[in-house]
This record gives C-alpha cells, structure tokens and sequence, in this order.
C-alpha cells in the first residue's frame, strides 16, 4: 500500500509536484501516466525518501521509507536515472546491496538468473546496453523479495521480448498480492499492463480510476457507415443530431450517435448501408488531448491531437500476456 | 477519485518484521564497495610504487650528495632522519590517498549509485559513517605497512650518514604515525568528496588543501603566516610523522595530528549536516 497525501515539490520557483494524493493499494499493476516532465519521477523520488517533500506526506505501508528498518525487504525501486556504479561488476552491485539489509548470497544468484543476467553477471555494469542495466537495476528491486514495487519507466530501452517479460512480471507480482506501481509516458503501453491508472500532469492529477473506465471516459465513440448514398444519409443523420464528417468518397464517420440508431434512420430512408462499424478514437491520442493543457515539454503551438478514426483502437485492459510462469529471456 | 472497482487480492501473509541492518552490516557492504572497483586497486598500488620509490630516490640522490651538501643542510637531515626518510615517500604518494578519499564518495554521485546506497540506507548517515570508517582502516592497515617499508629502504640506504633506529625516541610513533595520517588524509578527502559531490572538483579542492595552500601560507608576512601555515590541516597533520617537534614548529606531533583532526571532523560533520538535507 502506498500513500500520497497532498505531496508539494518545488525546485527553484517551478513546482514539480502540485498537491498530489492517490493511494495504490496491492493486487493489482497500478500504471503512473504522464507525459515527460509531468512530475512522475519526483513523485516516486518522495515516496523513497531521495527527495524531500515542500509539503505533504507519502507513505508506504502506513510508514515513512525513511523509517523502515530494512528498506529493500518492503520496497523494491527501479529508478529512471541509472543507480549502479559503473566499474562495479552487476553482481557485486547487487551483493553490496544484499549485505546492507542481511540478504544472503543465495538471493543475489537468484535475482541474476530470474533477470537472465547470468551469462554477464561477472562484468563491468559500464558496459551493459541500456536494455542490460534495466534488468539488473528490475533484479536489485527483486533483491529483497518485496511487497511493493515502484518501477519508473521500466520498458525504457527493452527490446520487444523484454517488453512481454517485464509485463508478465509485474502483473504476476501483482497476482501474487503485492503492490505493483510502474510509471510510463506510454498510453498504449499502460492499457495492457496496468488495471488501474493515476494520470498526471503539471505534478496534478488529472484521473485516477480503473483502465477500463478510463479508456471509456476518453476516447471519443464513433461509427464509420459505408453507404453508396452517402450524401443523403449524411443528411437525415445530421438533421437527427449526428455529427458526420465524410471520410472518403461513400465512407461516414459519424460521432454523437451509436451504431443501432445509424442503421435504424438508414432503414427508415431506405438507405442501403455497405458496412456499420462502432468504433473508438486512438487512446494515444485521447491522452494527448487530456493531458495537453499539462504537457511541460512540447513542440511550440503544436497540432491539436483529434482521435483519429481508425478501427477499434482500444486494447483489452486485460492481461494480454498469461500472468502464470517465468519468462527468463534465454 | 474514482473508487476501485475491483477488490485487491489478498495479500500474502504479511512479511516478516525485519531488524535494522546492524552497523557491522553496513561495514561489510561498503567494504565490498571498496574492494569491486579497480580505482581502489589502482590507487592503493600506485600509494606503494609512488612512496617506495620517492624513499629510495630521494634518499639515494642525498646519500650521493652527502659530501657536498651544506652543514646546514646535513644538519636538518641527521635532526630528524625519520622524518626525512618518510616525508621523501609521502610527499608525492599522499595524491593517491588524496584522490582515492574523494572517489569513495564522489563516484556514488558520478554514476548515480547513492540512490541505490540510499535506498538500502534511507537515514543515510549510517552510510556515510560505515563507509568512512572502512575506507579509514584500509588506508591505516595500508598506510602503516607502507610507512615500515619506508623507514627500513630509507635507514638502510642512509646509514652512517645519519643513523637512525626504531628504538630511537620518536621514531616507533613517526613510522606509525605515517600510516596514521595517510587515514587521516583519507576522511579528510572523503569528507570534501561528500561535500562536492563531483570527482574532480572534489579531488581539485582536496589537493588545493595539500599543495597548494600551504605555500601559499608562507608567503604571508611574519608570525600571522607562520600560524596560518602551522594550522593548515595537512602542515599540522604531517607532524605526527617526525620523531620529535622540530624548532621551528608551533606545535607538537599530537598537537598537529589533533588539529587536523579536528579539520576532519568539522568537515566530516559539515558531509553529513549536508548528506542529510539535500535531495539524493
């Protein structure tokens, strides 16, 4: 369990974390969105005690990090930024770690092997790709078998495969009953890991609330209609109070109106209809378009982001990968 | 805020309350730090090479010279043979420790393993203790090891020019007192590498304590630069390392050893006030 109590951070005069307050509660993948600069790492920097709060409180399992007596048996923490020195080999990084919280070198062999580290153990932390040093700072938060997990960007630099290993991860961490807080810039990413999301932006919150519902409150409904009399239909569904933009000759895309009504007028005109497709706006672009007000780093008086019609763009909030077994990249 | 719309799975049962790791622990640790990075090796052989080649150096060139040299200047040698023999090592050498000292602490900035370091010891001070204390031991075991291997090239090489023995007064605590204040350099380097927070700057401001201050100190004018010169931490430190006080020293060996203890510790002290307050 972790809590947030209106958090306040400035750096300078420019305020990182604006009266920030969730709480992320175990058993299940709570996914942190936000574009860059949102204040997501901050955050996660106060839940760990490497930066102080301004003001609010956060706490972890009711305690200050602070205050916990074996900090890595609780909390295991991947940080943006790498934390590994770099002449050290990975597994004397992880041992050094081990031994401050009485974790014997058993644990350590195992965390290398669970991350599929065990081939490059014995070498220099300087030398891993960017994918390498992911995994092995994923094995110092596993080190100390913890209940919660805060991982900032995890996927950041993992090949398509480690992108499916770190999912099926953290959703069997999560099965397993502990809490699970990773925090990714990547919408479509977020929809197929995460059951719960807390959005940010400018350090506020902008939405927290289940995947599902927050992929029905922000996509935009839309029904594409074929019809070889377009222009007519086009008519009769505007004069009912449709919204109907013609996408391409003898293609509708009609918004604020659902399907079944499309093709009730359409029956009641003797319209003929090729095709009648429900569909939704792309997710990407509806969290663009909610947190565009709050994106801190962005291409002056860049273009609007409209849902762009295409088919069914909304993934399944549901696992896409089966939670059960380890997949230890070989 | 939305409610959860699904109910959590039960927890596991509650992990087990672990004890804070005791300070023994956190020694370990950081002597494990210490001993996986090659810096540490490099430093520690160069110490070796650098001191026993300087001894052998600089006291071979003298023993040649022995016959040409001014009384006064022979007089300054056989004074205090001990402190000859070791600051001819030490001169140089003590860079090693120097910047060693500062990388201990500066690297974990560099790199970005203090968070890591931090994590495993949110109250942080713990830490800087444990590493503070480790990275002192070494340097003493080492530097103690060094200062006889020194004494013994140096008195050998001089002999009958200046005679000088273990059992001479003063001369046990000087040899001793190498290794003594070689850790002493250590801390103080550590400190101002946990000030600065940033290898270079911290190495330079070190070695502007060591070598260039103390010049500097001289050129002041009458007793106000010799008191200034006197107490610089490294000036009042290397005291330790003569057999007796010499005549134009304001303070004894122990004198000069605790004034540059206590630069440490109010640098020491400084490290942590700091280590605690900022953002990591």
């Amino acid at each position: 369990m972790i809590e947030a109590e209106n958090l306040t951070k400035r750096y300078g005069d420019k305020t990182a974390v604006d009266d920030l307050s969730f709480t992320v509660v175990p058993g299940r993948v709570t996914g942190f969105l936000g574009p860059n600069g949102a204040g997501k790492s901050t955050t996660m920097r106060l839940l760990l005690g490497l930066d102080r709060p301004d003001r609010g409180d956060a706490r972890i399992d009711g305690v200050h990090y602070t205050d916990l007596p074996a900090p890595l048996r609780v909390v295991g923490a991947l940080l943006e930024a790498r934390a590994v020195h770099t002449g050290r080999s990975a597994y004397n990084h992880l041992l050094c770690l081990a031994q401050t919280q009485g974790i014997g070198k058993k644990r350590v062999d195992e965390v290398v092997e669970l991350v599929g580290l065990t081939g490059v153990a014995r070498k220099r932390a300087g030398g891993f790709s960017l994918g390498m040093g992911q995994r092995l700072g994923i094995a110092a938060a596993l080190l100390g078998d913890p209940s919660v997990l805060i991982l900032d960007e995890p996927v950041n630099g993992l090949d398509p495969e480690g992108i499916v290993w770190i999912r099926t991860l953290m959703q069997r961490l999560a099965a397993e009953g502990r809490t699970v807080f990773v925090s990714s810039h990547l919408m479509n990413e977020m929809a197929v890991t995460a059951e719960h999301l807390i959005v940010i932006g400018r350090g506020r919150l902008i939405a927290d609330c289940s995947t599902e519902e927050f992929i029905e409150r922000s996509t935009e409904k839309m029904v594409a209609v074929r019809s070889p009399d377009a222009a007519r239909l086009a008519g009769v569904l505007t004069d009912e109070g449709a919204k109907v933009r013609t996408a391409e000759d003898g293609l509708l895309t009609v918004t604020h109106m659902e399907a079944p009504r499309v093709g009730e007028l359409a029956a009641a005109e003797g319209v003929v209809l090729h095709e009648l497709t429900p569909m939704r706006g792309s997710l990407e672009a509806a969290f663009m378009e909610l947190t565009r007000e709050s994106v801190e780093y962005g291409a002056a008086g860049g273009p609007v982001a409209m849902p762009v019609p295409g088919p069914a763009a909304a993934p399944a909030a549901g696992p896409a990968a089966g939670p059960a077994g380890k997949e230890g990249p070989r | 805020m939305t409610a959860a719309t699904t109910e959590p799975a039960a927890r596991p049962a509650g992990p087990p309350a672990y004890d804070r790791p005791g300070f023994r622990r956190l020694m370990l640790a950081e002597w494990t730090k210490i001993r996986t990075v090659r810096s540490t090796l490099w430093s520690l052989i160069l110490l070796i090479l650098l001191d026993l080649g300087f001894t052998a150096l600089f006291v071979g060139l003298t023993v040649a010279q022995w016959d040409d040299m001014t009384p006064g200047d022979r007089a300054s040698v056989a004074a205090d043979p001990v402190s000859f023999i070791l600051g001819s090592g030490f001169f140089l050498s003590q860079l090693t420790i120097c910047v060693l000292g500062v990388l201990v602490i500066a690297s974990e900035y560099s790199t970005g393993m203090i968070r890591a370091s931090l994590l495993a010891v949110p109250r942080r001070l713990p830490m800087l203790w444990a590493k503070a204390l480790v990275f002192a031991l070494v340097v003493l075991v080492l530097g103690v090891a060094v200062s006889f291997a020194s004494f013994f090239i140096g008195a050998a090489m001089i002999g009958d020019k200046a005679e000088v023995s273990l059992g001479d007064e003063g001369v046990l605590r000087a040899v001793v007192g190498g290794g003594l204040y070689l850790a002493m350099l250590g801390l103080f380097a550590l400190a101002i590498g946990a000030i600065v927070r940033h290898p270079a700057g911290g190495i330079t401001g070190v070695i502007g304590f060591v070598l260039v201050l103390a010049p500097l100190a001289t050129l002041l004018p009458g007793s106000i630069g010799e008191h200034v010169h006197a107490y610089l931490p490294s000036e009042a430190g290397y005291l330790i390392a003569k057999a007796h006080q010499g005549e134009d020293d304001l303070l004894t060996p122990w004198e000069g050893y605790g004034v540059f203890a206590l630069w440490t510790v109010a640098l020491l002290a400084v490290a942590a006030f700091l280590l605690k307050r900022r953002d990591a």
